[in-house]
């Protein structure tokens, strides 16, 4: 064939991208399976009593999920994320909004929230169980302080980031503060807001496991909590797998949303040059 | 000097991109010929989209003929930049990371030249673009037309015989063209070398060419090639002489209809 | 001397101690819940004067610089690797976008019987903790290196090994060094994690140890030693970043 060294950066990118879905999705099922052999081969060579197999494995968290008990903990754990969700993105994004577009506060409040990012959270457990108790509120509360922050900060950066011409012509168009922020601000910093939401969503969904862990009697983190303590290797792998299976599905969602935001920005900013 | 002989020679070069997937091959370029002479300043203008950079590629070894043969100083260019010739690219390519004497060294230490020669060759050529006073700075301490004369200082350096230009002053405003331009032209008596200049602007070509190639829409193929008769010494003064209006309209003549096919076909 | 925005951040810091002193004195908190943060800086000076004290934060400071290091190396090597496999690193993003929602420590147990009973197990946390940063961050440098940058070196002939040292590297480096502060970040919270849930020794483990026998004091004040080195040496890596970024005017 001619030309198939020939490879060039000339020819846009981006035309071609829509006739690659199902080659990446043959991509995305080759990698599985690669995983999962080198998987079965540790499992061979460590032994099942350290590390089950992926069959093995997939039949517990089918026996997990059988289990009556199963869908109360899983009920318990998804209302406890999903609030913990929509206060730690609400809430990082109207902070995000305010510090990024009040610069002397951004100024002030940037490297205290960086500190505060690298903090271990978990071992401000104690002080959370002390104020919240035992139950729900503990570990939504586990969840916000651990998603939280990274959307702050990508809020704020992705806000002051904006170009500012935009808010020149807001003021010329005589926005209220409340417009702008919604008409302007959000629309405008939405590429890296997404970005945030996407570590925020992740990392709200370790802190409520680590919350349940340590500070509840249900929900799968204490399943997970339980299994270790009683060395039920089996029992973490499968619930492991289920937490990866479900953070990795949700991530690829606001994957492809981030990438398209991201990508028509580009295209943009590249038209003007 | 013997300005008539002919240093980089162009016979039949056509560049096509290959079908990607479900795409249609794209016929970018040619077929062309081109004879350059050794030390003139040729241009080259035309409509946007017409495979201007793409022929400034093929030039430079950065990329393969599909079809065609090009020559520099009786060598065969296939895919590797040749000796002698130096490139400067539209993007601002100065690295961030180094200061601005360290960035004309770059390409001297990488050949191994001793301290003392790189110094010799570097304070005059910063001299010569307007950085001899900015040589500890940073690029990103110094303005967009600073940081592209320092490009054009780090490929001077490295004495090219052929200097290929592809958009330099792009992203300058009008005035500041200008001026660089001037300052071009003072580098191109200075050194001798050819000038490739690779342009959207008609102005631009008209001032500070020897000739200039018209090339056409997509696939873009020579349609023109003009000769300004300026003198050796000239600078950007000559705008205001009529001669240089006649040049300007024929460019715009020639380029009017392709423009507007670029347009619609883009 | 100091800037504006230092000045109001360290006004508000102390401000916000005071606040906290008060209500603690004034008895609006209950001594069981909060101490106030004279008692924590009262703690803190007692456990550094403590022998036992002192080896718990070394110890855990010695797993975090091995698994620190260990995550900078394999995880500069990976991405690298992944950025000569752009196929590859494309099928692989979902999976690296997502890995912060597992709890690794759930696999300690199984570190365990790998590493055996020590302190292999608590860097093995740190480190899968913290690779996945280093990675994400070496890939994101890479491919920011900027095209004109690239063609300049290709014109340039340079070998490959020039290439990478005096192009890629140099180019890449803001983000190398974003890379390595977050391998800083992770490599305590993960050891510090797997110390607070199933460990003899080690910082996180003395803060759970004096938690469960009620000695708040003690408590609070190795978590205010804890906040001070992590947040002192973030802050320290964030200022060179900061100013990494800066002198490269923001690119």
């Amino acid at each position: 064939m001619p030309g198939a060294v020939d490879i060039d950066p000339a020819v846009p990118a981006a035309e071609h991208a829509r006739s690659r879905g199902w080659s990446a999705l043959a991509d995305t099922v080759l990698l599985i399976t690669g995983m999962l052999i080198v998987w079965q081969v540790a499992t061979l060579i460590i032994g099942h009593e350290v590390l089950t197999s992926p069959l093995e494995t997939a039949r517990r968290l089918s026996a997990i999920m059988a289990d009556p008990d199963f869908p109360a903990h899983a009920w318990e754990t998804g209302r406890a994320f999903g609030t913990a969700l929509i206060i730690a993105l609400a809430g990082g994004l109207t902070i995000g909004v305010a510090l990024g577009a009040h610069r002397l506060s951004g100024q002030v409040a940037a490297p205290i929230l960086v500190a505060l990012y690298s903090i271990p959270k978990i071992t401000l457990y104690p002080v959370i169980l002390l104020l919240f108790g035992l139950g729900i509120s503990a570990k939504i509360a586990f969840g916000v302080i651990h998603g939280i922050i990274p959307v702050i900060i990508f809020t704020m950066n992705g806000v002051r980031n904006i170009n500012g011409v935009y808010f020149r012509a807001a003021r010329a168009m005589r926005l209220s503060g409340m417009q702008t922020a919604s008409n302007i601000i959000v629309p405008a910093a939405l590429p890296e807001i997404v970005s945030g939401f996407r570590i925020g969503f992740s990392l709200t969904l370790l802190g409520t496991l680590i919350g349940e862990m340590f500070a509840s009697q249900r929900g799968i983190g204490y399943m997970l909590v339980k299994a270790m303590e009683t060395n039920d290797v089996a029992t973490v792998m499968a619930l492991a797998l289920f937490l990866i299976v479900l953070a990795t599905a949700a991530s690829s969602v606001l994957l492809v949303i981030d990438r398209r935001l991201h990508q028509s920005v580009i295209a943009q900013s590249g038209d003007s040059q | 000097m013997n300005t008539s002989s002919v240093q980089l020679c162009l016979r039949g070069v056509t560049r096509v991109f290959p079908a990607v997937e479900q795409q249609k091959p794209l016929h970018a370029l040619g077929p062309l010929d081109l004879d350059l002479r050794r030390g003139e300043f040729f241009s080259v203008v035309g409509p946007s989209g017409c495979g201007k950079s793409t022929l400034l590629d093929l030039v430079a070894g950065l990329a393969r003929p599909t079809a065609g043969t090009i020559t520099f100083e009786g060598r065969p260019v296939a895919g590797e930049v040749p000796d002698g010739i130096g490139v400067v690219f539209q993007e601002d390519a100065s690295f961030p990371w180094l200061s601005v004497y360290d960035n004309a060294a770059f390409a001297l230490r990488r050949a191994g030249m001793a301290e003392k020669d790189i110094r010799e060759r570097v304070d005059p050529t910063l001299a010569a673009v307007g950085l001899q006073s900015f040589a500890g700075a940073y690029p990103a301490q110094l303005s967009g037309g600073m940081r592209q004369r320092l490009c054009i200082a780090r490929t001077l350096v490295t004495r090219p015989r052929l200097l290929l230009l592809d958009e330099p002053f792009g992203a300058l405003d009008q005035q500041t063209r200008l001026l660089m331009g001037d300052e071009l032209l003072d580098l191109w008596r200075l050194t001798d070398a050819t000038v490739f200049l690779i342009t959207h602007s008609l102005d631009e070509a008209a001032l500070l060419s020897d000739r200039i190639g018209v090339m056409s829409a997509r696939p873009g193929v020579f349609i023109d090639l003009v000769d300004t008769a300026w003198p050796r010494e000239r600078d950007s003064r000559i705008v205001s002489d009529p001669a240089f209006g006649r040049v300007t309209g024929r460019l715009w003549e020639m380029l009017r209809g392709q423009s507007l096919k670029a347009l619609a076909g883009g | 001397m100091m800037t504006r925005p230092g000045k109001l951040r360290w006004a508000l810091i102390i401000a916000a101690l005071a606040l906290l002193e008060g209500a603690c004195r004034l008895g609006f908190v209950s001594r069981q819940t909060i101490i106030a943060p004279t008692a924590m800086a009262a703690g803190a000076w007692q456990a550094l004067g403590s022998a036992e004290m002192r080896g718990h934060i070394l110890i855990t400071l010695a797993s975090v610089a091995q698994s620190i290091g260990l995550a900078i190396v394999v995880g500069f090597a990976v991405g690298a690797a992944l950025y000569r496999l752009p196929r590859l690193r494309r099928t692989l993003d979902p999976f690296l976008a997502s890995y912060y929602a597992v709890p690794a420590f759930v696999f300690y147990p199984v570190f365990i019987v790998l590493f055996g009973l020590n302190r292999w197990p608590l860097v093995a946390i740190g480190f899968v903790f913290a690779v996945t940063a280093v990675i994400i961050n070496t890939l994101d440098g890479l491919s920011r290196v900027p095209r004109g940058v690239r063609r300049t070196a290709a014109v340039m002939k340079l070998t490959p090994l020039q290439h990478i040292f005096f192009i890629m590297l140099p180019a890449a480096a803001p983000w190398l060094f974003t890379g390595a502060k977050f391998a800083v970040v992770y490599s305590f919270i993960g050891v510090i994690a797997g110390e607070f849930v199933l460990s003899g020794a080690g910082l996180g483990h003395a803060i759970a140890f004096a938690y469960n026998s009620f000695d708040n004091e003690t408590m609070y004040g190795l978590m205010l030693l804890l906040f001070l080195i992590v947040g002192g040496i973030n802050m320290q890596l964030w200022i060179w970043e900061q100013r990494l970024y800066a002198r490269r005017g923001g690119y």
